[in-house]
């Protein structure tokens, strides 16, 4: 029993030999969890007819843990059920010790869950995702309501307003997202402006791709865009912020100390995102037209002057207006959202992490389902 | 009788340590020694580096100057396959488990095992059956995942985790904390009991005197940027005010107490009956 781990091969072995009715077993090596592998089935020789004692030698053993007594004990167990007579030889004090822990701790437990049958399994998860999106549906108008009445609420008294916060969230969320909504909307009016007049060469009409530009980038890019970008940026991180605070429980404490956290929370953040949508799509435009204008100067020969000539002969006010109004409305719906889901974050790091894709995958879905509608209204109305 | 039994000398060793954190200086030109087989507790005020020590020790921060030495070999000397052996050698528990929160309890032991040994898998399971029983873990709670535990149970779930691949360390952070005091006292009986049948060597960052005197066999007190060890004895002929204030106050001198009783037999506590 006296080996060092250090000096010679210690990799465990069994030896299984039976001699008339007796089967005996000897182990050597270090029989421990990081050095057992394919020699633990060699325990399991099964004894030859006429067998009546079974026989273990550990005493060539040189390191043992819980595994090796384990495997042993198990090895016992085994015989021992089969009405054989089993004796253990060459145990240490500290082996036996050992080995009779491991058997004070034999307490199987009960076997995993079979999972369910799969066409079964499918029919409950569509039917948990239909019960989940309906409530979800319903909490969130539900929450809708609750902010509308809050925001109302802070416009009777106004200085209940968290006048520090609102304006932190607006430079977060509007300030700081400046160079990444002008940098994206300035590509994509050189991508719309060198698509269009690709095609518009073939009629000769590549005067058309202003038109092309303005109206797509006033009444749709520009918006859709930001309020991709904001979703991604700024609704992601309301969903976060809140999430981390609902799991250390502050939003707990906000209410024990008499603390609305819909005012203090929710409707900076709402606010901060009504205010600075309009701003950043009124941006968002100059930059998606200066990306078509750039690319219509340097590529396709239409100069500054003629480019801005034709650009207000193409659109009207209300091209400018169809894409900033609707700026605020998608501001409130992806703040009301972040903020949402952000409070329905369960105590677990996990759950904020999900809390998060869902606010964004929601945001975007929201605002790309009333961009839908918005364009049906207006369609009627003929602007 | 076993391999762990041929280390020679302290099993950790460390030699002028020193940490900063920028100008802010945690520990300087700090020793220590840490024979195998003892339970030893750390213990300091608030920022005195405690959680820092035991995260430099387990290689989770690099100390700014000194050696750290485990099992005889110097961690900061260390290549990448040097460290993955070490870190099969000693099994850490974190103040709340730190368990997995996307796997269940069983998977959560299982995790060590499948990594870093070739055992079949039926006898893993039947391992992390075994685990779950010395970390005193009802059989139920082999297949909840670690939310739908009470944190008594997420600290003994991690402890099974921790013990998984049978390590000749076991470092803890503040096992204690956060427990009821009859959890705690059972926590406690439980580390000694594991310490005993699997001779391990135990280190724990610990704020609870019931433990330092029901289990500890040594304390190490982080004072000055350095730590003193010795057991309570030593420490209390220290003239030093901290450790008479730590040991002498009342939180010291009441747990001190029950320590004597319970040593008397004076008190029957079910402390006894946990296997």
């Amino acid at each position: 029993m006296a080996m060092s781990q250090t000096t010679g091969d210690d990799t465990p072995w069994v030896e299984a030999r039976q001699e008339a009715d007796t089967l005996a077993f000897a182990l050597g090596g270090a029989w421990v969890t990081q050095r057992i592998g394919k020699q633990a089935a060699a325990l399991d020789t099964a004894p030859l007819p006429g067998a009546r004692r079974v026989s273990l030698d550990i005493a060539a053993v040189a390191a043992m843990d819980t595994a090796g007594a384990w495997l042993v004990y198990k090895t016992i167990k085994q015989f021992r059920a089969q009405g054989l007579e089993v004796e253990l030889v060459g145990a240490g004090k500290a082996t036996a010790g050992l080995i009779e822990t491991v058997a004070k701790s034999d307490i199987p437990c009960p076997p995993q869950p079979e999972p369910e049958n799969p066409l079964i399994a499918i029919l409950l998860r569509v039917g948990a995702s239909t019960v989940f999106i309906c409530r979800e549906g319903r909490d969130l108008t539900n929450f809708l309501g609750h902010t509308v009445s809050v925001l109302f609420r802070l416009a009777v008294k106004p200085w209940r307003l968290r006048w520090t916060a609102w304006f932190s969230h607006m430079e977060q969320s509007g300030l700081n997202a400046m160079p990444i909504v002008g940098l994206i909307s300035f590509l994509i009016g050189v991508v719309l402006a060198y698509q269009g007049a690709d095609q518009l060469a073939r009629f000769g009409a590549q005067i058309f791709t202003v038109n092309l530009v303005a109206v797509g980038v006033l009444r749709e890019m520009g918006i859709l865009l930001t309020a991709i970008m904001v979703a991604g940026r700024s609704g992601s991180a309301f969903t976060a912020q809140i999430g981390t605070m609902t799991v250390n429980e502050e939003v707990d404490a906000m209410r024990a100390i008499g603390l609305d956290p819909m005012e203090v929370l929710v409707a900076p953040r709402v606010l901060a995102l009504i205010v600075v949508m309009p701003l950043l799509t009124f941006y968002a435009d100059i930059m998606g037209l200066l990306g078509g204008a750039v690319m219509a100067t340097a590529v396709l020969d239409i100069s500054f002057v003629r480019f801005t000539r034709q650009l207000s002969e193409a659109v009207t006010m209300w091209s400018f207006w169809v894409g900033i109004l609707k700026a605020p409305i998608f501001g409130f719906i992806i703040g009301l959202v972040g903020c949402y889901e952000g409070l329905k974050v369960s105590r677990s790091a996990e759950s904020v992490g999900q809390q998060t894709t869902r606010a964004v995958v929601e945001a975007v879905f929201l605002v790309i389902v009333i961009d839908a509608m918005f364009s049906i209204m207006f369609s009627y109305l003929k602007i | 009788m076993n391999a762990r039994d041929q280390q020679n000398g302290p099993i950790i060793r460390i030699r002028g340590l020193c940490t900063r954190f920028g100008p802010q200086v945690i520990h300087e030109n700090l020793d220590l020694d840490i024979d195998p087989r003892r339970v030893v507790g750390i213990v300091g005020g608030s920022g005195s580096g405690k959680s820092v020590l035991l995260r430099e020790i387990v290689g989770l921060m690099r100390p700014a100057a000194g050696r750290i030495e485990v099992f005889g070999q110097d961690t900061c000397a260390l290549d990448d396959a040097g460290w993955r052996d070490l870190k099969r050698r000693w099994g850490l528990l974190f103040q709340d488990g730190a368990l997995f929160s996307s796997l269940t309890v069983a998977q959560n032991i299982e995790v060590p095992l499948k990594e870093h040994s070739q055992l079949s898998r039926a006898i893993r399971r039947d391992l992390v059956d075994i685990k779950i029983a010395l970390a005193g873990l009802p059989p139920e709670a082999a297949h909840k995942y670690p939310s739908e535990l009470s944190g008594g149970m997420r600290k003994r779930a991690g402890l099974a985790r921790a013990l998984s691949l049978d390590p000749e360390i076991l470092f803890l952070d503040e096992p204690t904390a956060g427990l009821d005091p009859i959890g705690a006292a059972r926590f406690d009986e439980l580390i000694g009991q594991l310490q005993r049948t699997l001779g391990l060597t135990v280190i724990m960052i610990t704020h609870d005197l019931d433990s330092l005197y029901a289990i500890c066999d040594q304390v190490a007190v982080l004072i000055g940027k350095r730590v003193k060890l010795g057991t309570i004895e030593d420490l209390l002929r220290e003239p030093d005010e901290w450790i008479q204030d730590y040991f002498l106050g009342p939180r010291g001198r009441a747990a001190a107490g029950t320590a004597k009783q319970i040593a008397n037999g004076h008190v029957t506590t079910d402390r006894a009956n946990t296997d």
